[in-house]
């Protein structure tokens, strides 16, 4: 075998885009590197403004590199238009056609490339079929709820069956409980055909819930890639350790060492009165959140507000002094700020 | 318990009268508006077509208030009359025609290309046009158009000016110059009604949303299909209304035909003649009959295929 099957479906080799005129010019996408394997389920995680979506739209070809180079499956795709591209988008609005009725939408793609109409029918509706929308092909997107909607989306984008599904925050739009349904369905789906999944979000919980890899981004420059079990458990940067679960950041001077710690707030028990001794801290109980199977305190020690996860409620009261303590292996060192 | 807010005045209470009862309040608001539009718009509009049913007595000249056809017959059984619905027609087809392609890329360039104040600037120059009276301008179009016009001794200069003979050399639209042609009269037309086009074409390709041409695009659409499966379909009402603008706007004008162009008579000036000098209200109703039937049959059928789906 000389010419095997490319293990890697995308590669972003110190990627730069720009927007606007030099003197107010923006780096969205501040040279990014970045290897997405065939059939992985790939996340791009981060606050609004992080570059997560231009560099989604990098890949997707909706918008050009200023600088650096973006192939699919080994080939150089930097100048590429979308519709050269063998990848397919779900979009944030869906965008779907709203003169066209739900099975001309799915079958727009084999409709642009000629294929007949009673296959394109045919596989339009298997289509529909496998997301569960079976008798809806002759409504108009706007008779559909926003949940049916994205499903509508997602049937078109896979019609075509490309080895790269690009989806950008595609359950922002849905209720709670009908996001969760559809985190389950998608990674269902993905594992089922296959198919590389580029997933765009904010929401870590999603992120970290149905990724094999994760990139969280932060000013248009990957902070961390790694398996969610990794990021959640070392994250390398203050950034990521209060995006990803929201961990507690201690300066090392609280603790008498040097740098900066994160602690993750389940990884803290709570003592009663000021107690003194190695990993622990005094503080003052702020206030008490009761969330259901757990509670969270939140502690001032010094100047800082440290908060903690307990899954018994305590008996304290608001105002008590209290004592933090962890074990040394739940104290992770962060790297400086790049 | 608190006792119910009293309201002194004629005002507080007419007010607290009228908010149980929104639709009373609508009726009075819109009691001005509708007896304006009802009244005066289209009751003297209806009047005025009610007259094509009454005639003109030959004899005598004044108006016979008995109900006939006749003066509907004469509209269409007398050939220079049909000449002219006829003339008028073609020439308002062919200026919507050339509105709509000229208009279509200017548009598409302000709603894609602009925004911001480079936005506000191209919408203030399709605009600034209509600022000045329309008379001036058409009288300065019949200047540039002479044979001693700006555009004749352009294409002199240039040594085109076999270009300009060869043109006009055509029978119907040519003639001994620019301004005295069918030619000519159709360059004005496009320029006086080309904003009316632009605007809302403009505003129906805001209204698309980019996404809906990445996703297009995203499917594998090259950019010509793109546009026809896509953007012109979501832009066919706005196309629609501009025209419904340039349409009508030619079918009813006086001023350009007599100003520029060949000799022949449009619906328009037939409408002033007869009514003004010749005294013949019933023939100049019926003329004016023509582009109110023509245009219902127009939006019926861009109704009927599909035109306004996507309003």
């Amino acid at each position: 075998m000389t010419n095997s099957v490319p293990n890697t479906a995308v590669k972003l080799e110190d990627v730069v885009c720009t927007f606007g005129i030099p003197p107010k010019e923006t780096r969205a996408v501040d040279h990014v590197n970045l290897e997405i394997k065939a059939g992985e389920f790939f996340s791009l995680l981060g606050p609004s403004g992080s570059g997560k979506t231009t560099c989604l739209r990098l890949i997707g070809g909706f918008e050009r590199p200023s600088a650096g180079k973006i192939s699919l499956f080994g080939t150089d795709a930097s100048r590429l238009p979308p519709y050269q591209r063998e990848l397919n988008t779900v979009f944030q609005d869906y965008a779907l056609f709203p003169h066209m009725n739900v099975l001309e939408n799915v079958g727009y793609a084999l409709m642009v490339r000629g294929v007949a109409k009673t296959e394109r029918v045919k596989r339009a509706d298997a289509m529909l079929e496998a997301v569960k929308l079976t008798g809806f092909g002759m409504r108009k997107p706007a008779q559909l709820s926003g949940g049916q909607r994205q499903r509508v989306a997602l049937a078109r984008a896979l019609v075509n069956r490309p080895k790269i599904l690009l989806l950008d925050e595609p359950l922002g739009a849905l209720d709670l409980k009908l996001r969760e349904e559809m985190q389950i369905e998608l990674k269902a789906l993905q594992r089922g055909l296959g198919i590389t999944f580029i997933f765009v979000t904010h929401d870590q919980g999603e992120a970290l819930s149905m990724s094999d890899r994760v990139a969280v981004f932060n000013n248009g420059k990957i902070e961390q890639l790694d398996s969610p079990k990794a990021l959640y458990d070392s994250p390398r940067t203050e950034f990521v350790a209060r995006f990803v679960g929201s961990a507690n950041v201690i300066p090392g001077n609280l603790i008498g060492r040097t740098g900066m710690y994160a602690l993750r707030p389940e990884n803290i028990a709570v003592l009663e009165g000021s107690q003194i001794g190695a990993n622990r801290l005094q503080g003052e109980l702020l206030d008490i959140h009761f969330l259901g199977s757990l509670t969270r305190l939140e502690v001032r020690v010094g100047n800082e507000c440290l908060t903690t996860m307990q899954s018994t409620s305590p008996t304290f009261e608001r105002g008590a002094r209290i004592t933090l303590e962890w074990q040394d292996s739940s104290l992770r060192k962060l790297e400086e700020a790049v | 318990m608190t006792a119910p807010k009293t309201r002194g005045s004629f005002l507080g209470r007419a007010l607290g009268f009228l908010h149980g009862r929104p639709v009373l309040g609508l009726v009075l608001l819109l009691i001005a508006p509708l007896l304006w539009m009802g009244i005066i718009y289209l009751g003297s509009l209806l009047n005025l077509l009610f007259y094509s049913f009454y005639s003109l007595d030959d004899f005598t000249g004044q108006i016979k208030y008995d109900l006939t056809l006749s003066t509907l017959q004469q509209l269409f059984t007398s050939s220079s009359n049909i000449d002219i619905v006829q003339r008028t027609f073609v020439m308002s087809i062919v200026v919507t025609l050339a509105c709509a392609l000229i208009a279509f890329p200017i548009a598409y360039f302000m709603a894609f290309h602009t925004k911001g104040n480079t936005k506000a600037i191209w919408i203030l120059l399709v605009l600034l046009p209509l600022w000045s009276s329309y008379l001036v301008r058409v009288y300065a179009w019949k200047l540039i158009l002479a044979k001693e016009g700006v555009i004749s001794w352009f294409l002199n200069a240039l040594g085109l000016h076999g270009a300009l003979d060869w043109i006009l050399g055509f029978p119907v639209i040519g003639g001994t110059s620019l301004s005295s042609s069918y030619l000519g009269m159709f360059l004005v037309f496009v320029y006086v009604w080309l904003p009316y086009m632009i605007l809302p074409i403009q505003a129906s390709l805001e209204r698309v949303p980019k996404s809906l041409l990445q996703a297009s695009s995203d499917l594998g659409a090259k950019p010509a299909q793109t546009f026809w499966r896509v953007l012109l379909p979501l832009t066919v009402p706005g196309i629609a209304a501009g025209s419904i603008f340039t349409f009508s706007l030619t079918l009813g004008d006086y001023i350009i035909p007599g100003v520029v162009g060949a000799p022949g008579y449009f619906i328009g000036q037939m409408v002033y003649t007869q009514q003004g000098n010749a005294g013949n209200i019933p023939l100049a109703a019926a003329f004016s009959l023509v582009p109110i039937v023509v245009i219902g049959i127009y939006l019926a059928v861009a109704k009927r295929l599909g035109a306004f789906d996507a309003l």
